[in-house]
């Protein structure tokens, strides 16, 4: 299996708080990696750092090597291309105040594309791999935050969808949405990992054992244990991996 | 109460004792007690009746200002006024104000107002927008610590201080490159008002800037857009109810100032400016100008004048209060 993040000795600091310790993961492509621990512990930090959003706070400081393909996305790397190529959905659904067709074109835009039809070519194609767009293709042109949160977060995952990334990071994407639509953001990346290769933050064991095959546990800033989902839920060799599945702490 | 007391201390038991000391700690406290809730009650209502009254003052004053205002200025163009009556479209149109030969039109005056704001917009607006944006986007913190203040100081200059410095410096710049003999034009004008507007409309921009939630960036900055790209496109839009605000007050301001526009305008007795090089007399020019030495028909035209003046800032800020709550 073809590896598509490769993390070696990865250190990050805020100002002198050292957040993240030693992280060395390979994180396979075209599957669903999910990140798992108790509040605090590295997992969104460790996301941002694939792809560079990190970059935004001016007292962080990152050491080591992660590579996208092979290639070390910390030097000679242009951040702007990096983000073209891994895509972001955050925790709380954030559609830009402008219509739902804006929204899904914004990136593309960004891009110099100007063509209205190629534009409503890319439009279609990513609400439709969003699951949203028999609900949304009667009102393209109104505002999207007439949507509702569920339809909201597939939206944001249509935006990314439409820059035709090789990754998509999720940062607890349904920690905000109710359990209905919680299913649909789940039934979506399920489908969605035939073409992207997924990292998703979440604070639920349950949707971890659920949608990903690979999971990582990490405990205050250290990645304790990472392997095939069904082996950390059911063997995990650490004993600490063990205490937080089972709901010792967390 | 004293009479049952008395009646009690007769009976002398140890009972009543008890049953007085009961009334007393009880009974006595609760009466107590009623009498500070009652003078809390009597305060609030005090308080209340004072807000209201300082309330009623600024409704007041307005309501006076503006009902005196054109009780005074309409009286020329109803029937029965001592000094005589004016047709209100030769008012409202004419191009030449010469009170000696009872021609009172304001006309190429409303011109020159809207003209000397719409430039003033102009310029002013990309200026203050520009130095928002660097403010709350682009500046390192202590950089902006020390912009931001600086900006904020223009904006507590005041306006005769403006009308000096267009005086002494703006308007000779300008007769540098007029054809004209004086630099005192619509365009010295325009360019003191930009500077006057310039503070108002940056500090409101900062602020509807820095209020744009971050999660807007990163999702912008997320999708491979550019720090600029995120700007112009994602911030500023989100920002646009406190711009407009911003640009309305901004309006408001630049046709209503009259100190430092008296001093660079110049004292135009007719005609639509021709050029940015013309003299001009905006509305508010030809009330202050006059209205101290100004009697009879004269004076109650320059009411007339202040009408329209009124009439405008009233339109200001309805569309202002438009924008407020549209943006809820």
């Amino acid at each position: 299996m073809e590896t598509k993040f490769s993390v070696k000795d990865l250190d990050l600091f805020y100002g002198a708080f050292q957040a993240l310790h030693h992280i060395n993961i390979e994180i396979p492509g075209k599957q669903v990696t999910a990140f798992i621990g108790p509040s605090g512990c590295g997992k969104s930090t460790f996301l941002r750092t694939l792809n560079r959003m990190n970059d935004l706070i001016d007292t962080v400081k990152i050491t080591g090597y992660v590579s996208l393909d092979g290639e070390d996305i910390y030097s000679g790397v242009d951040v702007m291309k990096l983000r073209t190529r891994v895509g972001m959905v955050f925790q709380k659904p954030n559609p830009f105040p402008m219509s739902i067709y804006d929204n899904v074109a914004y990136g593309p835009r960004c891009q110099g594309i100007k063509d209205k039809k190629s534009l409503d070519a890319i439009v279609e194609k990513s609400l439709r791999g969003a699951a949203l767009w028999d609900e949304a293709k009667d009102r393209l042109n109104k505002s999207a935050l007439g949507l509702s949160g569920g339809q909201q977060q597939r939206l944001c995952i249509a935006r990314a969808i439409a820059m035709e990334p090789e990754v998509i990071l999720m940062d607890e994407p349904t920690s905000a949405l109710d359990p209905i639509a919680t299913q649909k953001v789940e039934e979506l990346i399920e489908s969605l990992k035939k073409d992207y290769t997924i990292v998703i933050v979440t604070h639920s064991m349950q949707q971890a054992a659920r949608i990903s095959d690979k999971t990582a546990f990490f405990l205050m800033g250290e990645l304790i244990e990472f392997g095939d989902t069904n082996q950390i839920f059911t063997k995990p060799h650490d004993k600490r991996t063990e205490d937080y599945i089972t709901g010792r702490f967390g | 109460m004293v009479e049952l007391s008395v009646k009690l201390e007769e009976e002398n038991s140890v009972e009543c004792a008890l049953f007085l000391h009961y009334f007393e700690v009880e009974v006595l406290s609760v009466e107590k007690e009623m009498s500070v809730n009652q003078r809390r009650v009597m305060m609030e209502k005090l308080f209340h009746g004072i807000f209201f009254t300082a309330a009623s003052i600024a409704v007041v004053s307005v309501a006076l200002i503006i009902i005196f205002i054109f009780s005074r200025g309409l009286q020329p163009f109803f029937p029965g006024n001592e000094f005589g009556n004016y047709n209100p479209i030769s008012f409202l149109t004419g191009l030449n104000w010469r009170p000696s030969f009872g021609t009172f039109g304001i006309g190429y005056m409303i011109v020159s107002s809207l003209l000397a704001t719409l430039g003033a917009i102009l310029l002013g607006v990309p200026i203050a927008l520009l130095t928002a944006v660097f403010l709350a986007e682009v500046a390192p913190k202590r950089l902006a610590a020390i912009i931001q203040p600086a900006v904020e100081l223009l904006a507590a200059i005041p306006s005769v201080l403006y009308g000096v410095f267009g005086f002494a410096i703006i308007a000779p710049a300008v007769r540098n490159i007029s054809p004209y003999s004086t630099g005192n034009s619509l365009l010295a004008v325009i360019l003191v008002l930009s500077i006057m507007i310039l503070p108002t409309i940056a500090s409101i921009c900062t602020t509807s800037i820095r209020a744009v939630p971050g999660y807007y960036r990163e999702g912008s900055l997320a999708l491979g857009a550019s720090k600029i790209q995120t700007i112009f496109k994602v911030v500023i839009p989100s920002a646009k109810s406190g711009i407009l605000t911003a640009i309305v007050l901004g309006v408001g301001r630049a046709i209503g100032e009259t100190m430092a526009v008296i001093l660079v305008a110049g004292n135009s007795e007719g005609g639509i400016p021709s050029s940015i090089f013309s003299i001009i007399r905006p509305l508010t020019v030809n009330i202050a100008l006059e209205m101290g030495y100004a009697a009879g028909m004269q004076q109650q035209m320059l009411f007339s004048t202040a009408v329209v003046l009124i009439i405008f800032i009233i339109i200001i800020n309805l569309v202002l209060s438009k924008i407020q709550k549209k943006a809820g």
